[in-house]
């Protein structure tokens, strides 16, 4: 399911696998950019994701270099890890390919949200045992306060043996819930 | 905003498990990188930057029992344990714990080689290790950034503290040499089948190196010379997951962002820190993004000659080498450099030299099209 500003706005069957709910969704909400399939899962998330509010001109910044991303999540890459590791793991049949391994490292959604909105904002990505609403409300006011940024997009884009949540919120000087740990955590809960 | 200032730090690579000790290897352009003949990592014979393994494990002994931890939690808490007992404050419920790597234990992954559970790959693992070992009171904040993460680290640190978050913080990086990366750069035919030349026209590719670096930052000023973080950015080139932007846009803006928070002028940088992985595309996008910040003229070196690309370590343990290029006033060569193979000039340091050195720049970039540059100024109190 895909729940925009507290509204469902997509419904599948639940017995679809990640990629096959992401590629519907898609086929449905985008269907204008063909590097979406050599994207791997996570990164397919986060660019869906993302796709949903950097869609919407009037709550992004006149200069996207006010734009900061600031991603997190449990598992980092793992999942395409272990697609890279079953293609060394035996040396009979061994096929290592740049096309996985440059995945391998979960901050590459970061930079396929950045080339798809041509956002050259702050980034970073962070690795946290769970969702962290304290430590991304932290770093996102600290780059707000050194004047890195207006705007920051958020969240936590997880994947991990065919599990997957991801949670995306903008942060701007301009908004309707205030910018605190408690309605982070809120918001992520009720999306 | 509140001065915050660098005032411990610890190296554990191959040229020795202290700074001091790496910093006298490097001015004797000693490099850590070997030929190795290793089939559990590679089929043919690589170059690379490699800790030994019983070197490693003799040191730990002094601290803990080996046989509990992993190869790269050795050198990370080897490490940081260093730097812990060089600070001058001691760790409390509003310190951090910033810890960088790119790919962790991912040696774990393959289960038939590793004794390891293949659960301690997932760097939230790796974490609570190191943060139970000391006794942190807060949750570790990994960063897993590509190759920029050990320099992002620095700046995580430093924008938690000056906006009052914590007071201090203790950042610590590290990664290994694996057979999950070699063949992955191999892939990417990105390997140099020699030891690396950054910013030579003879270069042919990156060398991997293992490493784990770690530093203390704090407001307080403790000691008479003293090194302050002035500024930094971290921007995104917005142009290729793979390759860096042709024109070194990211890079740029980062320096450009780092220079206007310092509020000082280009000419007042005496030395910078480049990332030089010895890839055609990066050195060549790096020598355009310092000619475009107009620092064509200031002295540069990279350090992967002495210890290979250490991927999330290598901007944190770079920096570290920069901050004893500024207390020991000397340039260090940036080894490999025979004949400058980029379109447009820089000064690269041909061989040791003295010369005052007040302000730094380390930069990085990486997959992603990640970029970080952060400055450095030593005060003298």
């Amino acid at each position: 399911m895909i729940f925009h500003n507290g509204k469902e706005i997509v419904i599948k069957d639940s017995s679809l696998s990640c990629n096959e709910f992401l590629k519907q969704v898609y086929k449905e909400h985008v269907n204008d950019y063909a590097k979406f399939f050599k994207m791997d899962t996570i990164s397919k998330l986060a660019f869906l994701a993302a796709e949903f509010i950097c869609n919407q001109a009037s709550v992004l910044p006149k200069d996207k270099g006010d734009m900061a991303i600031v991603l997190s999540n449990n598992s980092a890459s793992l999942d395409t890890d272990r697609k890279h590791q079953d293609t060394i793991n035996d040396k009979n049949n061994y096929f290592p390919s740049p096309a996985v391994f440059v995945y391998t490292l979960p901050n590459i959604g970061v930079g396929e949200i950045s080339i798809r909105h041509e956002i050259q904002g702050e980034n970073a990505f962070f690795v946290f045992e769970k969702f962290n609403a304290k430590a991304l409300m932290q770093y996102s006011t600290a780059l707000i306060n050194a004047q890195k940024c207006t705007h920051v997009l958020c969240g936590w884009v997880d994947v991990d043996k065919d599990q997957y949540d991801a949670f995306m919120y903008l942060v701007s000087k301009d908004g309707q819930f205030k910018h605190t740990e408690e309605n982070i955590n809120t918001l992520y809960q009720k999306n | 905003m509140r001065s915050v200032f660098i005032t411990a730090d610890n190296i554990v690579s191959p040229l020795g498990f202290t700074s001091v000790k790496n910093i006298a290897q490097i001015a004797q352009e000693q490099t850590g990188i070997a030929l190795h003949s290793d089939i559990a990592m590679s089929a043919s014979p690589f170059y690379a930057s490699i800790i030994k393994n019983d070197t490693l494990e003799q040191a730990f002994r002094q601290i803990d029992d080996e046989a509990r931890f992993t190869k790269l939690e050795k050198m990370m808490l080897l490490s940081l344990q260093d730097t812990i007992s060089k600070a001058s404050f001691s760790i409390t419920n509003k310190t951090a714990l910033v810890i960088s790597t790119t790919k962790g234990n991912i040696d774990v992954l393959h289960s038939e080689k590793s004794v390891f559970s293949p659960d301690r790959a997932y760097l939230p693992v790796l974490g609570n290790k190191i943060k139970t070992f000391f006794g942190f009171k807060n949750d570790p904040i990994i960063v897993s950034n590509a190759c920029v993460s050990g320099i992002l680290a620095v700046a995580v640190a430093k924008r938690l503290i000056q906006s009052n978050f914590y007071d201090n913080a203790f950042v610590v990086s590290g990664d290994i040499v694996s057979e999950f990366t070699l063949s992955g750069f191999n892939a990417f035919q990105a390997i140099s089948n020699a030891p690396c030349q950054p910013f030579s026209k003879n270069r042919k590719g990156i060398t991997i190196g293992e490493a784990a670096a770690s530093v203390a930052i704090t407001t307080e000023k403790e000691t008479n010379e003293v090194v302050e973080i002035i500024g930094d950015g971290s921007c995104n080139d917005a142009n290729h997951i793979s390759g860096p932007s042709r024109n070194g846009e990211g890079l740029y803006k980062s320096i450009q962002s780092a220079i206007k928070e310092a509020d000082i002028q280009t000419e007042n940088i005496d030395y910078i820190s480049a990332h030089g992985t010895a890839t055609l595309y990066n050195d060549e996008m790096e020598a355009i993004a310092v000619n475009r910040a107009n620092l064509g003229n200031t002295p540069i070196n990279s350090l992967k000659g002495y210890y290979g690309h250490t991927l999330g370590a290598s901007g944190l343990l770079e920096t570290i080498v920069g901050l004893h290029t500024m207390k020991n006033n000397t340039l260090y060569t940036s080894i490999g450099i025979d004949e400058l193979g980029v379109s447009e000039p820089i000064n690269i340091i041909k061989s040791k030299q003295s010369k005052d050195v007040n302000t730094f720049l380390k930069t990085a970039s990486g997959f992603g099209g990640c970029n970080t540059a952060v400055l450095f100024k030593k005060h003298n109190i």
